[in-house]
């Protein structure tokens, strides 16, 4: 599709807010609507986009499959990451109050406790987007043998 | 909280930790040196919580440190605590071993997923094992059943045929794991929790205010049994079992076989059991004639296909139909022997059956197929592979001296003091069929003439042969030294049936 204008100027328009859109889902998991899983693949949905439009070859010039693999990885050790936080800090595992670095006062613990539910948030979201990307590269890649 | 509060969540946090972290081991022999480390750290973090568990009883643990009820409770009483040492030490012999399967089947470049994806499923295997809670338990069964279809997808570099065996197990295990989603759902509609102690307590406020269950409980029983008889492969829902046995990377097949279907039988037991209780009458007729025909049938139908094999992976998958059927005989009569020898049999089971494809492993490793027709001859080439087949083989039949045996004989001694002699001497036809396909392999790997085709073939190297003996071994050793795994196996048996303990 990369010779035809319409659809690259419209995925030229809607790729950016695409992205802004999956961190504002993303970043108001833990009180509004949206999420870890849907961010993920509102992200992702991005990178599709443009690989449907500019081909795969130009998508992972920029968004190499070396750098997805680990993503995918990253996003998990992230969310384990805070829950092994609370384990050193003598709680119970993915227990968010230790993120509130020793600090007691209600307002703190409060604050720890968002803190760690979006950090896990932004770990489920890089997964999802890492295989959602992984998956459509998979299977657009066994279309094309 | 002490390192020892921690350890139901470090066995499987470790693994976990380990799986994800195995993506950035790069290639070479890196990945599977870690995969080894991690499973010899799960197995030692499992020791001490067998000898916790056994000497102080019952184990919890609060995820994020949210009360039992509300929050995700991981539980390890005597049954979890056996599967839990079981899971992770024949983990760590099969990683051991896997190194040239492995290096055989799979791409280089692919070493670290491979070995990512091998932790994964022991993760979900382990996390299933501990945990307390149903719909925890359903999501670790999905992780353990994603990363085992791809796993045994793995097989396609060495035969194609590993895809279609892959897509079967993967459309036969997502119903069965939808059953049990489904069941659960009921269970969650009928009682609001999830916690397995609560619903159990729940559940049994219910009877004794309604006398009766309504038709949501009843229901959430007979979806929660079929979708557990898929994943545990009970006959007549077994046919994914032996493709996928067969065409899986050889490492791949001895992992599923010791550990994931011995997991499924565990959620069996937890189910009928910790959830639904052995008093609330669900295991009576019809249920139970049923489950006692369907156990029977794997019984005699998977000795009797096992004889007409002709690839020893198959074989010994079909023989794998049988043996489960022998533990759900155990479950199916609710007798303290009989469930008893269904506990040992979990544990003789995955050491043998871990063992004997162990030599498949070997064989395919050294032969390039594990069809009998090339096995002709094996036993002056292999000497020590081929006895370690034999040594299994016997417990299979349930010979004295054998693991095999001791777990029989307590299901038999339980059939029979509950007046169940039909089924009863179903297992002793089923013995007989044993010892007919096992002689077929000893008639040929001894008695026939050597295979020109592999006249070069010597034996197997150490590295492969220990971790074969160290299983066998060990089922010899149960089969001597039964005392001690016959008491606790009856201490988890009398607490499930809830006669104290």
């Amino acid at each position: 599709m990369r010779d035809q204008v319409v659809p690259r100027v419209i995925a030229r328009m809607l790729i950016p807010y695409m992205l802004v859109y999956g961190f504002y889902v993303a970043s108001h998991g833990e009180l509004g609507p949206g999420g870890g899983f849907q961010a993920g693949v509102i992200l992702a949905a991005a990178l599709i986009l443009h690989s449907l439009v500019h081909g795969l070859e130009e998508t992972q010039r920029g968004v190499p499959r070396r750098w997805v693999d680990r993503t995918m990885a990253f996003g998990v050790l992230l969310y384990i990451g805070v829950g092994i936080h609370g384990l050193l800090a003598g709680n119970a595992f993915l227990d968010y109050s230790s993120l509130a670095l020793g600090a007691t006062d209600p307002e703190s613990i409060h604050g720890a406790e968002a803190m760690g539910m979006t950090l896990v948030e932004t770990g489920v979201t890089l997964t999802v987007a890492a295989v959602m990307v992984t998956l459509f590269d998979k299977f657009a890649t066994a279309a094309r043998r | 909280m002490s390192f020892a509060d921690h350890l139901p969540l470090l066995v499987l946090l470790v693994p976990l930790l380990g799986g994800v972290l195995s993506v950035f081991t790069g290639g070479g022999r890196v990945p599977w040196l870690w995969a080894c480390s991690v499973t010899l750290l799960t197995f030692l973090g499992a020791l001490e919580l067998f000898s916790i568990v056994t000497t102080a009883g019952t184990r919890t643990y609060a995820l994020g440190d949210w009360p039992a009820p509300w929050g995700i409770e991981l539980v390890v009483d005597t049954l979890s605590a056996i599967v839990i040492t079981l899971v992770s030490g024949i983990a760590t012999v099969v990683t051991f071993f896997a190194r040239r399967n492995v290096e055989k089947d799979i791409p280089a470049d692919r070493l670290n997923f491979f070995y990512s994806l091998w932790l994964l499923a022991i993760t979900g295997l382990l996390g299933i094992t501990a945990t307390g809670d149903a719909f925890n338990l359903y999501v670790l069964l999905e992780i353990s059943s994603l990363t085992i279809y791809a796993l045994v997808a793995m097989g396609k570099e060495t035969d194609r045929r590993a895809l279609p065996a892959a897509i079967n197990y993967l459309v036969m295990g997502s119903i069965g794991a939808s059953f049990l989603l489904i069941g659960v759902g009921y269970l969650y509609m009928a009682t609001g929790t999830l916690n397995m102690a609560d619903l159990h307590e729940t559940l049994t406020l219910m009877r004794e205010a309604e006398g009766g269950f309504n038709r949501t409980v009843l229901t959430s029983f007979a979806f929660i049994t079929v979708g557990l008889g898929l994943k545990m492969a009970l006959f007549p829902l077994h046919t994914w079992m032996p493709n996928a046995y067969t065409y899986a990377p050889a490492a791949v097949s001895a992992l599923l076989a010791a550990t994931a279907t011995k997991v499924g039988i565990y959620m069996a037991f937890r189910f009928t059991f910790t959830v639904f209780g052995s008093d609330f009458g669900f295991l009576q007729p019809p249920n139970s004639t049923v489950l006692m025909a369907c156990a029977c049938g794997a019984v005699l139908f998977g000795s009797y296909v096992a004889i007409r094999q002709r690839s020893l992976a198959r074989l010994l998958a079909y023989s794998s139909v049988a043996q489960i059927g022998y533990i759900v005989l155990g479950l199916s009569v609710l007798q303290t022997d009989a469930v008893t020898g269904s506990i040992l049999h979990i544990v003789n089971h995955a050491l043998m059956k871990g063992g004997l494809f162990l030599v498949v492993g070997v064989v395919a490793w050294r032969l390039g197929s594990s069809d009998l027709s090339a096995l002709g001859g094996l036993g002056r080439r292999m000497p020590l592979t081929s006895a370690a087949f034999v040594v299994g083989g016997l417990g299979l039949i349930g010979v004295p001296g054998t693991a095999g045996f001791v777990s029989k004989w307590y299901l038999l001694s339980g059939l029979l003091s509950s007046g169940h002699w039909p089924l009863a001497v179903t297992v002793l036809i089923g013995s007989v069929l044993a010892g007919i396909y096992v002689w077929r392999v000893v008639e040929i790997i001894y008695f026939r003439p050597p295979d020109p085709r592999h006249a070069e073939v010597s034996e197997g190297p150490v590295t492969m042969l220990l971790p074969v003996w160290i299983l066998i071994g060990l089922s010899l050793w149960f089969g001597v030294h039964s005392a001690g795994p016959v008491a606790l196996a009856g201490e988890a048996a009398r607490t499930l049936l809830g006669q104290g303990g």
